[in-house]
Order: structure tokens, then C-alpha cells, then sequence
């Protein structure tokens, strides 16, 4: 049976599309939730796509956070459902602390389109294990408040656990620390990326074909032994 | 002739002025001439109604009457996009839409409009060029498409300008706030700088978006009974006046701050919601008529909708729900307010469009009904305000004819030729020429720029910058797209404002052509001084005969497209700038060819004819800071040629590479693309490598043929009667010119990025 992968749409996602056409692409089936049901449609994982959720007025992902389908969302990713933040959906997951740390304005003020080099940090996650650590790839960034920040004591525990999913490797493009692209939660199922790995899935419109692993990967954490 | 008399806010009464006090006070003054409106354009007023308008009637003429939404100077000359078009089959609608509309082909159509937003962005650049984007985009959307890309063209004054630094910043800013928000690609357009543009900055947006030929809707409101719905943001006080006064008018120096309240702010996350809401009400068939409301706000989407549907309508303007209560109805009428449109929808179909919108959080109100009176009816406070006959408002304004005179300082112009100018000859002055042009703002990497858009949402973008056009998928099964481009160039047409229109036109001609695609249909917008001075209008009249004639020749219609008046500085005009966008059909996006050199060992031919062409060239102002003789010939048989030529040499494979020639000619296009692919190349020059180099030459075109195809492609050239010449190969890690010099490609990239980004933080 194929599995199948939701996409979230709140008002004003924008990555919604792209990254169903990534999940499709991976092999699978993806599905449409909307944000104020609080119903997750029995998929077998769930991607919080780009874009500016509820306009990111007060803060990104304040607002989104509390959306009705959120519930559903923290709820099942504690019993391991694998749960993928992309850009917008990176800051939704912090705000509503399924990740630790939080994402800040640009060190350069600006926002910042350009096709970049991450390594992935950590192969075990269930989002990451079609790839190898030390592996680099090529994605796009694509973020005005992408600056990954925690505290010293985050930073230094996430580090420890292998939280860091990916780092930055061609220059910081936008201030992070510690070069931090992405991050994944202490149980490996939830994870943040400020890049699309969903616009590097062939290189008719994306510098690459290298995101897709992402998807695959998920595919292979889902499957039915 | 300047119009410091509208700098001023317009005194607009909140106090009510009924029909009845109208026909009860025929003698009180109105302050007609603050809102924009001659005295004879007043007396007009009152000879259609028969009596002297309301305040609230005369705040709808004001608005509708404007430059900017009757083009009452331009309107007698745009004709001839109609009377000179090209026979075509491509046109689903037409000159006079919110926007024209064309068929692509497999049940698609495309529509596509450019539009200024030039005197809101001097004023308050961020939220000028955000609100022009969103303007754009509305229209898009009123044509029954999803919008699927924006592009904008741009120029400021000197880069290096102080107030350049609060300008360029903020546009770009207010650009990428607007667009990306909305989650639409930006996939190029144009960055160019001039002292000209110094006082008065050129923003220009242009959206296209996709529809299915059944999806169509149109702005007219049919079928007595049916309902007026407003939606979208809720009416505030801001942009009151802002067709009529600011962009209608001069910038006078001393005024500027009372415009300042006369640009709008925009919402994109509103918006985002107003799209898809659209498009789930589209596919609902919820929707008989539909218009954004944009410049001159409820008075221009109630007439036009009225108008356009031969029938009238009576609105309650109690009803349109406000952010500010003081507002009074002539306020109502002629606010700016953002993100809103009005439908047209059958009285049983009115709880499924309304639950519609609750779903996407988009307030919604009927504000009144389409009746069979032939009149525009409007209440307030339960008293009649309005009745007039929308036609008259619509379509039936002034229309001007303008005097127009060549100037004599023309020919003072054309006689200063670049011919004296002294060529460089030797490796070094080649060289550091080279590196001058590519180094400077205009020839410089746009990244800073472009670096803030997003060009990869929706995931459909093919090409964007730094190629020549954008290029978008539409079907992901067959590989159906569209190309498109901006150009303009107002050195050219400071020069010759009949050729440098032709010269805009045919280089967005080619620059659609050189990723494959065939040029379709063509879209401009005509940003010009004020038509009061006999020598703009006549530069105006000359940009639009050199378009209309020259789209008659290509055989590409124009299908809309907007002027932009009044842009100068005092009594300054600025350089003739009409901006042309070319849109093209590309069978298959998976066939395309961009600018950059990226395969080694590649021949690297120059297609068409070099002749020494320095008059308007960016050499010729960069290096001896001069403006003057005949800009480069136009040979539109030539273009076609090439056109044709790159379809079929893309088609057929044969080639790797392709970059347009126009300003900075062979040695900007050589060095972009080295840059773009990250390939070096040695080329072998003639013995006047300075032509050959810098020389503007039209219909020319750089391409890297596929190795072991180069036998093929030259055929393909001489069937074509295109001349081709074979100057070198690709390779390496420097650009060469084989016995001048040789810059090593980090040097070129250093040169290229320090450009724009030493001088923008």
C-alpha cells in the first residue's frame, strides 16, 4: 500500500503545492488537511509546508500554532508520527515547541533566495536515512527570518544528541548558529529545515534532484515491515 | 507645464450633497479644479446630468476622468494598437480588459499586464511598489486566471545617489514583502539607472497568469436583479485621490508632503486569501462578473461593471463596510483601499459565494443589485447621492489631442555622433573597458536584487534572472510553456523615440525567443513626462506609432497596457521610457536553452550583423558619459529571422547556450554568460575588436552550439539567412580574447558582484 503523506494548508501557505508534488514524486500519496480540522485523515506522516502562515503577523507560526489541526499534530508526533517542517513550517514547530530554539530575521536584514550546499548532520532520522552524514547537498533557501537561535544550553544538548539534522556548507547565509540548516527532535521524527528540499526534486526547476531524499526516507520509516 | 495646484490633499466633504440639494443649490462651488478637473471638464459634468453634480458624483468624475484612468492624452494615439493590429487568432480578449488574454494552445490561455506604480514608490517606496505589485495582480485575477508569476523593471538615478539609497532599498523591499508573501515567483524583469529617474523613479510590475479558455470572466454586470457583492479588505481612507492627484500630476518640489497620504498600504496575506477565494468561487461557477477594485477604487469598479454590462446598478454606500466610520461617500467612492474586488452573482447563488468566502476568511458584503435603468444609483444615509449614467464616466470622458512638436534641441542631439569618440585599441583599454561596464550598476550582477525574491514558489519556474526571459511550465505532462520579457531603454529613445520603441520591442522579442519559445503577443507600458509639454507628447506619439508599426510587422498584437503621464521633475521630463513586454509559447519547457556557458568545448557563434553602433550604447555613457546620435537601426525581418532560427535550432537541439545582445553588446553578453555557467571561453576578435565588442548592433544573438552539431547549426543559419559567424569556443577558467587580453573568471565575478552590492547593505 502506498503511503500517505499530508500536507498542511493554512492561510497563507505557499510551499502547499510544491511540496505535494515532492511527496508524489517520492512515490507517495499525499493528502490535503486543512487547518482548522482537527482531523489528520489517517496519514502516516505530515508536512508543515512554506509560505507565511496567517500572514506571519505577531510572530512566525505564532498563530499558526494553535490552529485547530495542531493539536492533532503535537499529539501524534509524542507517539512518533514523523512530522517535516519546511521553512514556515520549521518556525510553526518551534513556536509550538516540538523543536527546541527558534528562527530570527536574517543576519543581513534581507530576505534571502539563493541555491545553497547543506550537510546532512545526522543519517537515523526519519526523515534523513536515505542519505548518509557528511553527505552535501544541494537545495534552496529561501527565508527572511530563517537564523536558527537557541540558548547555550540547547545548543550544547542538541549537539550532544545528534539533534542537528543539517548545517549550512556553502557560507551562512543568513546568521544561524553554528551554521544550523536543520534540526530534528530528540525521538528522530520530528524535524525543521529552513531550506526546500521540495523545490530540489528535478533539475528542470530546482538546482537539483537531491531533496527528494527527504521524502523517500519518510517513505522507508513508514513502511510496513 | 507643471501642476503644483494638486500638490495639495484634495478638500473632500464628508458632509452630504444629495442629487436633491443639487438641483436645490445649481450655484454653490465645488472645489473641482483641487480634485484634477479642469473647467471645462466641470461644465461637461454638468451638461450630462443636467445640473451641477454632488459631491459625490464629482468625486466619481474626478477619479474616472483622471489621466490615469481615462488616458484622455494617450487614448486618441493608442488606437492604432487596435487599427495597425496583426491579424491573429491568438487574442481571447483584447485592449480595454483588465488585462488581454491569449491562447497558448492544448485549452490554455495566458493573460499578462504591466502596470506603473511610479509616483507612490518616490513617495513612500516600500508600500508603493508593494501596492503596485498587488494592483497587478488583482487585475490578473479579474480575468478568471490564477496569477503564476510577476516581473518588474525598474530605474533609479544614479546608484550612488543618496537618495537612490533610500529609493532603490525600499521598492526592491516593498517587491519582495508583497510578492512573496503572496507566493508568487518573480522571474526577472529590469534594473537600470539614469540621473533622469533621479526625482522620479520608474516602477513597473507586470503579473501573467494561466486560465483555461472556459474560465474566462469579464468586468460586466448583467441580468437585472443580480446582486453586487464587495469583498476583501474593508474601505479605509487610504490613496483618496491617488489617480487623480498623484499619479495624475507632476511632482512640484514643494508639494511632496501633502501627497503623502495618497499611497495605499498593503495587506499580501489579504490578498493571498482574495486569490484563492477567487479561484474556489470561479470554479464554483459562482461568479457572472467580476472587477478589482484598483486606482480611483469603488467609483471605477461600479461604472465600469455597470458600463460594461449595458445595464445600472443601485448601491447602498452604507452598506461597504469601513475601517474609519467618519468616512463620508465621496471618500468611499474614491478610496484606494487595498485587496478588495466586486462580483457580480445571481440572487440564489449569494449564500454559497458568502460561505465561500467565510472559508477563506475574506469578508464579504452585497452592497447593492444590477438594475435595467441605465443608471448608476448610489444611497447614503437612505438619501440619493448619485444617479448618473456609468457610461459617462467609464468610457465617454474627454479625450485630448495634445500638441505635440519635435523639439529643435533634437537635432542638437542627433548631430553630436558618437563617431568621435575615441575607440580603445589596445589589450589593456579593451580590457578595462570590459571590466568598467561589467562593474558598473547598470551592467553589474543584479543579485542584490533578485536574491530578495523568491523565484521558486509554485515550482514551475524554468528560467528566471539572471537569463533573458522567465520562462514558466504550464503543463507538467507535455511540457507546455510560456516565456516572457521586459526591455526598454530610454537612452535610445531619448534619441529617437520611434526607433527606441521598436528597439524595446524587439529586444523582448528576442530575449523570449532565446530560450526557444515563439513570440505571441505584446504588452507595454508608456512611462513618458507630462503630455502638456508639446515635445513629450510628441516623443509619445512617435513611441506609440514605432510600437503599433512595428508589432504590425512582427505580426505580434498588443494586447493592453497602461501610460504612465507626468513623470518629471518640475519642468524635467524624464527619458522616454516605454517598457515592452514580449510573451512567447514554448512547446516544450523541457527543451529550453538558457544564457549560461556550461559545456566545454562548445563553438561559440555570433548571429547577425555588427556595424558600429555607439549612439545611446552603454560604452559610449559609461566611458565618455555621452548621449547622442542615432541609436542602433531596427531590422524587424532580421529579428524574425533570428527567431525563428533559435526556435528551430532549439527545437532540433543543436544548441547549448543562447544570450541576447543588446546593451554593453558582445562583451557584456560574453561575460555573463561565462559567469552564469561558470565556463570561460576564448574568443578571437577582428581587428576591430572595440565594434566587435561594445558595439549595440541589433538582432544579434550569442550562442554555444552542441559540439559535433556546429556543421548542422550553420546550415540551419543560412536557410534561415541569418549571419553567423563562428568567434570561438568554450572553456577554461578565463575570458579571452585571443591576442588582447584574458580576465580570469573570479575577477570578472568580483568586478560583476562588487557592483551593486558595495554600494546597497
Amino acid at each position: 500500500m502506498t503511503a500517505r503523506i499530508g500536507v498542511v494548508t493554512f492561510p497563507g501557505s505557499l510551499d502547499d503545492r510544491d511540496a505535494r508534488r515532492a511527496v508524489q514524486r517520492a512515490g507517495a500519496q499525499p493528502v490535503e488537511l486543512w487547518h482548522d480540522q482537527a482531523s489528520l485523515r489517517g496519514v502516516d506522516a505530515v508536512i508543515l509546508p512554506g509560505g507565511f502562515s496567517y500572514g506571519d503577523y505577531l510572530r512566525c507560526g505564532a498563530i499558526a500554532r494553535f490552529a485547530p489541526v495542531m493539536g492533532q499534530i503535537v499529539e501524534a508526533a509524542s507517539v512518533g508520527l514523523p512530522v517535516l517542517g519546511i521553512c514556515n513550517g520549521f518556525q510553526i514547530l518551534c513556536e509550538a515547541h516540538l523543536l527546541p530554539g527558534a528562527l530570527a530575521r536574517n543576519a543581513g536584514l534581507h530576505f534571502v533566495t539563493r541555491d545553497i550546499t547543506i550537510r546532512i548532520e545526522n543519517d537515523t532520522s526519519a526523515w534523513t536515512r536515505q542519505y548518509r552524514t557528511g553527505q552535501d547537498i544541494r537545495v534552496v533557501l529561501k527565508s527572511g527570518e530563517g537564523a536558527y537561535m537557541a540558548d547555550p544550553q540547547t545548543l550544547a544538548s542538541i549537539e550532544a544528541n545528534g539533534q542537528v539534522l543539517a548545517r549550512y556548507a556553502s557560507g551562512n547565509p543568513n546568521g544561524s548558529q553554528r551554521d544550523i540548516a536543520g534540526v530534528v527532535s530528540e525521538a528522530g521524527n520530528v524535524a525543521g529545515l529552513m531550506p526546500h528540499p521540495e523545490h530540489a526534486i528535478d533539475e528542470l526547476t530546482g538546482p537539483s534532484e537531491d531533496g527528494l531524499g527527504f521524502f523517500a526516507s519518510v517513505l522507508q520509516a513508514v513502511a510496513i515491515p | 507645464m507643471s501642476h503644483d495646484v494638486f500638490a495639495a490633499a484634495p478638500p473632500v466633504s464628508a458632509a452630504q450633497d444629495t442629487v436633491a440639494d443639487a438641483v436645490a443649490t445649481p450655484g454653490r462651488e465645488q472645489p473641482f479644479a483641487a480634485l484634477g478637473l479642469t473647467a471645462e471638464e466641470y461644465a461637461r459634468i454638468a451638461g450630462i446630468l443636467g445640473r451641477r453634480p454632488t459631491d459625490a458624483e464629482l468625486a466619481i468624475y474626478s477619479v474616472m476622468w483622471s489621466e490615469h484612468c481615462s488616458y484622455k492624452s494617450s487614448r486618441k494615439h493608442l488606437r492604432q494598437f487596435a487599427e495597425k493590429a496583426p491579424a491573429t487568432n491568438v487574442l481571447l480578449a483584447g485592449i480595454g480588459q483588465n488585462a488581454g488574454v491569449v491562447d497558448v494552445g492544448q485549452g490554455y490561455a495566458v493573460t499578462f499586464k504591466i502596470e506603473s506604480h511610479n509616483h507612490p514608490s518616490y513617495v513612500e517606496p516600500f508600500q508603493g511598489a508593494a501596492t503596485g505589485v498587488g494592483g497587478i495582480v488583482r487585475d490578473i485575477l479579474a480575468m478568471g486566471a490564477r496569477p503564476v508569476a510577476v516581473m518588474d523593471a525598474l530605474r533609479f538615478g544614479p546608484a550612488d545617489a543618496a537618495d537612490t539609497g533610500r529609493v532603490l532599498p525600499g521598492v526592491v523591499g516593498g517587491i519582495s514583502f508583497y510578492g512573496n508573501c503572496l507566493g508568487l515567483p518573480n522571474i526577472g524583469g529590469e534594473l537600470a539607472f539614469d540621473p533622469c529617474y533621479a526625482g522620479n523613479p520608474l516602477v513597473n510590475a507586470l503579473c501573467v497568469g494561466v486560465l483555461r479558455h472556459s474560465d474566462l470572466k469579464l468586468a460586466a454586470a448583467t441580468g437585472p436583479g443580480n446582486q453586487v457583492i464587495l469583498f476583501g479588505s474593508r474601505t479605509g481612507p487610504d490613496g483618496i485621490g491617488g489617480a487623480s492627484v498623484l499619479a495624475s500630476a507632476s511632482f512640484g518640489g514643494a508639494g511632496e508632503g501633502a501627497k503623502r497620504p495618497s499611497v495605499q498600504v498593503g495587506d499580501p496575506f489579504m490578498e493571498k486569501l482574495l486569490i484563492e477565494c477567487c479561484l474556489e468561487l470561479y470554479q464554483a461557477g459562482l461568479v457572472v462578473g467580476i472587477q478589482d477594485l484598483g486606482a480611483a477604487g469603488v467609483a471605477c469598479a461600479t461604472t465600469e461593471l455597470a458600463a460594461g454590462g449595458g445595464t445600472g446598478m443601485r448601491v447602498s454606500l452604507d452598506s461597504v463596510p469601513l475601517r474609519d466610520a467618519s468616512l463620508g461617500p465621496a471618500e468611499i467612492l474614491m478610496s484606494e483601499s487595498q485587496e478588495r474586488m466586486m462580483a457580480i452573482v445571481e440572487p440564489e447563488r449569494v449564500a454559497a459565494f458568502l460561505d465561500i468566502c467565510a472559508k477563506w476568511d475574506v469578508p464579504a458584503t452585497v452592497i447593492g443589485e444590477v438594475t435595467d435603468t441605465g443608471r448608476l444609483e448610489m444611497t447614503w444615509h437612505k438619501e440619493q447621492v448619485v444617479d448618473i449614467p456609468p457610461g459617462s464616466a467609464a468610457d465617454a470622458g474627454p479625450v485630448y489631442d495634445r500638441p505635440a512638436r519635435r523639439p529643435a534641441s533634437q537635432d542638437e542631439l542627433i548631430a553630436a555622433s558618437p563617431a568621435l569618440l575615441p575607440l580603445p585599441r589596445s589589450g589593456p583599454d579593451l580590457r578595462a573597458d570590459l571590466l568598467l561596464l561589467l562593474g558598473s550598476p547598470d551592467g553589474g550582477d543584479k543579485a542584490w536584487v533578485t536574491e530578495q525574491y523568491d523565484r521558486y514558489v509554485r515550482g514551475d519556474t524554468v528560467l528566471a534572472m539572471p537569463h533573458d526571459a522567465g520562462l514558466l511550465r504550464i503543463d507538467a505532462e507535455t511540457g507546455l510553456g510560456v516565456a516572457l520579457a521586459t526591455d526598454g531603454n530610454g537612452r535610445y529613445c531619448q534619441l529617437d523615440p520611434y526607433v527606441g520603441t521598436q528597439l524595446a520591442l524587439a529586444e523582448a522579442y528576442r530575449n523570449v525567443a532565446v530560450t526557444g519559445a515563439r513570440p505571441l503577443a505584446v504588452t507595454n507600458c508608456l512611462n513618458f513626462g507630462s503630455p502638456e509639454d508639446p515635445a513629450v507628447m510628441w516623443q509619445f506619439t512617435e513611441a506609440v506609432r514605432g510600437l503599433a508599426d512595428a508589432c504590425q510587422q512582427l505580426g505580434i498584437p498588443v494586447t493592453g497596457g497602461n501610460v504612465s503621464f507626468y513623470n518629471q521633475t518640475g519642468g524635467t521630463p524624464i527619458q522616454p521610457t516605454p517598457v515592452v513586454g514580449v510573451l512567447g509559447v514554448h512547446d516544450d519547457v523541457r527543451r529550453r536553452v538558457g544564457s549560461g556557458f556550461s559545456t566545454e568545448g562548445a563553438s561559440i557563434v555570433l548571429l547577425g550583423e555588427t556595424r558600429a553602433e555607439f549612439g545611446g550604447s552603454l560604452w559610449a555613457w559609461l566611458r565618455h558619459g555621452h548621449l547622442g546620435g542615432r541609436p542602433p537601426a531596427v531590422d524587424l525581418e532580421a529579428e524574425r529571422a533570428l527567431a525563428s532560427l533559435l526556435a528551430t535550432a532549439v527545437a532540433r537541439g543543436l544548441i547549448v547556450a543562447a544570450h541576447d545582445l543588446s546593451d554593453g553588446g558582445l562583451a557584456l553578453a560574453l561575460a555573463e554568460s561565462c559567469l552564469s555557467g561558470g565556463t570561460g571561453c576564448v574568443v578571437r576578435p577582428p581587428a576591430d575588436a572595440a565594434t566587435f565588442l561594445f558595439s549595440e548592433s541589433a538582432a544579434r544573438t550569442v550562442v554555444a552550439v552542441r559540439p559535433g552539431a556546429a556543421e548542422d547549426f550553420l546550415v540551419a543559419c543560412e536557410q534561415a539567412g541569418v549571419p553567423a559567424e563562428v568567434i570561438g569556443t568554450t572553456g577554461g577558467s578565463d575570458l579571452e580574447l585571443a591576442g588582447l587580453f584574458s580576465v580570469p573568471l573570479d575577477e570578472l565575478a568580483e568586478a560583476h558582484r562588487a557592483a551593486l552590492a558595495t554600494l546597497f547593505a
